[in-house]
């Protein structure tokens, strides 16, 4: 690919961002109002606030969590997932259950969660669990009802029972739901992780940013809130790389099957 | 001459039927099934919340019994207090799902019906969606502080994006060719929108709605709690400060209700408006 | 190598029952090439299904070398209709073939020995990294063809394969089948609607009533072994069972076990004697 096409590709996507960026920038330079400070400030807020220690003594405390508390909803979402979505009667009996806790919207569990665990890191993770595992539960179980009944009449027909079926039928078909389950969760891990460290905590991306507010470090609050955008931002392009990867089957089944 | 297998199979002679198989005459209408196992189901939930705090595995100061509970949800209910936070929590609510709806639903056709500001705002959706809205927690607070306008920002910037993605999702599937009918006819864009894409989108607004009418709740209640905005979330912190642990139960069951009273109504509307629309699209929010 | 014995099938829906198959009898020799046709609603596929142990009988039952089948017995592979869906499209073409040698246990070498002589053997050697939803339907076909026949299975039962495929892929795949089964020696069962191919496929086409369902009549086809699409479709004695064939299917539609018109008999009817040349 010539550099011009790379250009012609890459610039279209970049402009409206970088317009947007170009227009904060110029309709705060001269603010004088306290609470909006001028682009020009965020940012050099942002290179003193952001850079060095704090990146190991905030931001990586707060990614940890996530991290854990992420990958453990992942496993309890499929685990119980599965169970739901293989067994008829388990699913009609848990159903209502299930579409009850699932309605409590998950901030609001923290003051509950706080109760058993404390205002510790396992406090945290809990409140990431409570809220994440939920589209990834929901997501396994229709995309294990949804397995193709001529696939599964083959594995039967050849002999592939149980935990082999698991893991060469049902868990690959399901694969592309689930992965739909668990981009939902990211988001939701993100917004609790900051949310239960603006609870209660000692450090973090949350607790600093809520610190700055309190104490109305306001270009410093705002520089957190960009940092926010952009972690957002990039564990999602970092998710979409994994996808592309482990999905690559079906979005070439897709294509396909697109293509006249 | 019969072996084990004198089996009879539910199923319709697609030649589906597995599973297990009943003898005939034993089985219950197959539609009471499914219900009363759901009912068996929040049964146990509640038995298992009343037996498990008396057991002392879990200490009752953490999870009262379930019929404590109740009971406090029983007082919640004749008290004033309540009754205006809900309405706090539903004015919020309500208006922020308004206001997103009917930007996301603007938005989201203008920026369809000109090629260049789609192709041109793809990759800012991308770029600006997965920023988290508590992000702006802070600076509601420092905005408007603990009143109705910190929830009103918080609540549409969140839902805007779910009407605005379904909308736009709605719009890409319009078929090609009645826009071109419609354009060789000389529709103009005001005709085009009104006969040939509104009535494609109109499924997939009503998916952003629903979407969207779980997320406003969602971020009401969210900044009600961290914030202090007067609503039920506003009460769940009182409650949880003040030590009144049954209380906090309640009112975070009264949310869970909540939801899935939003989400029944919401599943209600869109498939009323959708019963005369022939729609054959699969859910964008699944994709 | 395969009997089937009074076998019955009924169908409880919510308000009716459907009896697909009423009374079905009959049996397949070790090494034979045996079709089933007739009429569309007869219950073939369920019949099938019944044989594969995927569905239970509702009465009667199937032996596979004297032993009852309940439940996909070893030694029988499927190949379906909907070839699509009865690949893995998360996996490429050789691993689709070698899924079901795992549970066999063979050994790597082995294994690989049987996947990569059944892919030559279909014709699909190069195309083994492929993924299903690169290929053709045909080709697709040809995978589950490959994925049976390195199973090295008793008995193949076939679905209808060539139903979905274009009619010049179907011959060639017609002709792939019956190689196949003189060069591996194995039963296959072939379940069709179509009633040339029956004939020219099958040592014996097993002709079905309408539902509910019993064998109308079982035709030995006194072909010759040797056949290929050109010569052996333009005989006069391919016309004449085909001509016996389609006969029996429109009287099939009319009859069924209802009326009693049952002849679960081996031998030829007095209409089909060869006619000298």
């Amino acid at each position: 690919m010539t550099v011009l096409a790379v250009l012609r590709r890459v610039l279209p996507a970049l402009g409206l961002p970088a317009v947007l960026f170009a227009v904060w920038w110029y309709a705060t330079a001269d603010s004088t109002d306290f609470f909006v400070p001028p682009l020009s400030t965020i940012l050099e807020a942002f290179g003193k606030v952001w850079t060095g220690e704090r990146l190991l003594s905030d931001v990586v405390p707060s990614l940890l969590r996530l991290a854990a508390g992420y990958l453990l909803a992942v496993v309890v979402g499929v685990g119980l997932g599965l169970l739901v979505g293989l067994r008829r009667a388990v699913r009609d009996v848990l159903e209502p259950v299930l579409e009850l806790f699932r309605a409590i919207p998950p901030p609001v569990l923290v003051p509950v969660i706080m109760l058993f665990a404390g205002i510790g890191d396992t406090m945290k993770v809990i409140v990431i669990v409570s809220g994440c595992v939920w589209p990834i539960l929901l997501n396994t179980v229709e995309g294990v009802r949804a397995v193709d009944e001529v696939l599964s009449d083959t594995c039967r027909s050849y002999g592939i029972t149980g935990t082999a079926r698991l893991r060469h039928l049902v868990l690959r078909a399901a694969s592309p739901q689930i992965v739909t389950g668990m981009r939902q969760s990211l988001s939701i891990g993100i917004i609790l992780m900051v949310i239960s460290e603006m609870f209660a905590a000692s450090n973090g991306l949350g607790f600093t940013i809520v610190q700055f507010q309190r104490s109305f470090a306001i270009p410093e609050m705002w520089s957190g809130v960009l940092l926010l955008g952009i972690l957002g931002f990039l564990l999602s392009l970092l998710f979409r790389f994994a996808e592309n990867r482990v999905l690559a089957w079906y979005h070439g089944l897709r294509r396909a099957r697109r293509a006249p | 001459m019969t072996p084990a297998a004198l089996t009879t199979e539910a199923a319709g002679p697609a030649g589906a039927g597995t599973g297990p198989s009943e003898a005939p005459g034993r089985r219950l209408p197959e539609r009471a099934v499914a219900p009363l196992r759901g009912l068996a189901g929040l049964a146990g939930l509640v038995a298992v919340l009343e037996v498990l705090p008396h057991t002392g595995l879990v200490s009752a100061d953490y999870l009262p019994p379930a019929s404590k509970t109740l009971r406090a949800l029983w007082q919640l209910l004749a008290e004033n207090t309540f009754w205006t936070a809900l309405g706090d929590t539903l004015t919020g609510w309500g208006l922020g799902l308004a206001i997103s709806v009917v930007a996301g639903v603007a938005a989201g056709l203008v920026i369809g019906t000109v090629p260049v500001l789609r192709a041109v705002t793809a990759s800012t959706i991308e770029f600006l969606r997965p920023i988290p809205s508590v992000a702006l927690i802070p600076v509601a607070v420092l905005l408007y502080g603990a009143d109705l306008r910190s929830k009103l920002l918080l609540v549409v910037y969140a839902a805007f994006w779910q009407v605005l993605f379904q909308v736009l999702a709605g719009i890409q599937d319009v078929d090609p060719v009645a826009d071109d009918t419609a354009r060789s006819y000389r529709l103009g864009t005001w005709g085009r929108l009104r006969h040939v894409m509104w009535p494609t989108a109109l499924p997939y607004v009503m998916t952003g709605v629903r979407l969207a009418a779980t997320v406003a709740l969602i971020l009401a209640v969210t900044t009600e709690l961290v914030i202090g905005a007067p609503g039920v979330g506003h009460e769940i912190a009182v409650a949880q400060t003040s030590g009144a642990v049954p209380q906090v139960y309640a009112l975070v069951l009264v949310t869970g209700l909540l939801g899935v009273a939003v989400n029944l109504v919401a599943r209600a509307v869109e498939r009323r408006a959708l019963h005369w629309h022939q729609s054959v699209r699969t859910d964008a929010a699944a994709s | 190598m395969l009997d089937v014995r009074n076998l019955r099938k009924i169908y409880t829906g919510r308000n009716r029952n459907v009896e697909a198959l009423r009374n079905l009898t009959f049996h397949i020799g070790a090494g034979e090439l045996v079709c089933l046709v007739g009429p569309s609603g007869c219950g073939k596929t369920t019949l099938l299904k019944c044989i594969a142990g995927l569905l239970d009988p509702t009465d009667g039952e199937v032996l596979l070398e004297g032993r009852p089948v309940e439940g996909p017995p070893p030694g029988m592979a499927v190949v379906f209709q909907e070839y699509g869906r009865s690949l893995f499209a998360w996996m490429n073409v050789r691993d689709n073939v070698a899924l079901p040698l795992r549970r066999k246990k063979l050994g790597k070498a082995r294994t690989r020995e049987l996947v990569d002589h059944a892919l030559e053997v279909v014709g699909l050697a190069d195309a083994h990294q492929a993924y299903p939803w690169q290929l053709s339907g045909g080709m697709q076909q040809r995978v589950a063809i490959a994925r049976a026949v390195a199973f090295e299975p008793k008995v193949l039962l076939m679905d209808e394969p060539f139903a979905a495929v274009d009619a010049q892929t179907r011959a060639e795949l017609e002709d792939l089948i019956r190689r196949l089964w003189r060069e591996l020696g194995v039963t296959v069962l072939f379940v069709t609607h179509d009633i040339d191919e029956a004939v020219y496929l099958g040592q014996r086409t097993i002709i079905l009533s309408t539902s509910p369902t019993v064998v109308q009549e079982d035709v030995t086809i006194d072909l010759p072994d040797e056949r290929d699409q050109l010569h052996t479709r333009s005989s006069p004695r391919f016309a004449e069972l085909r001509a016996h064939v389609y006969e029996q299917i429109q009287r099939a539609k009319h009859h069924s076990g209802d009326t009693g018109d049952q002849m679960a008999d081996r031998t030829p009817g007095p209409t089909l004697q060869k006619t000298e040349h």
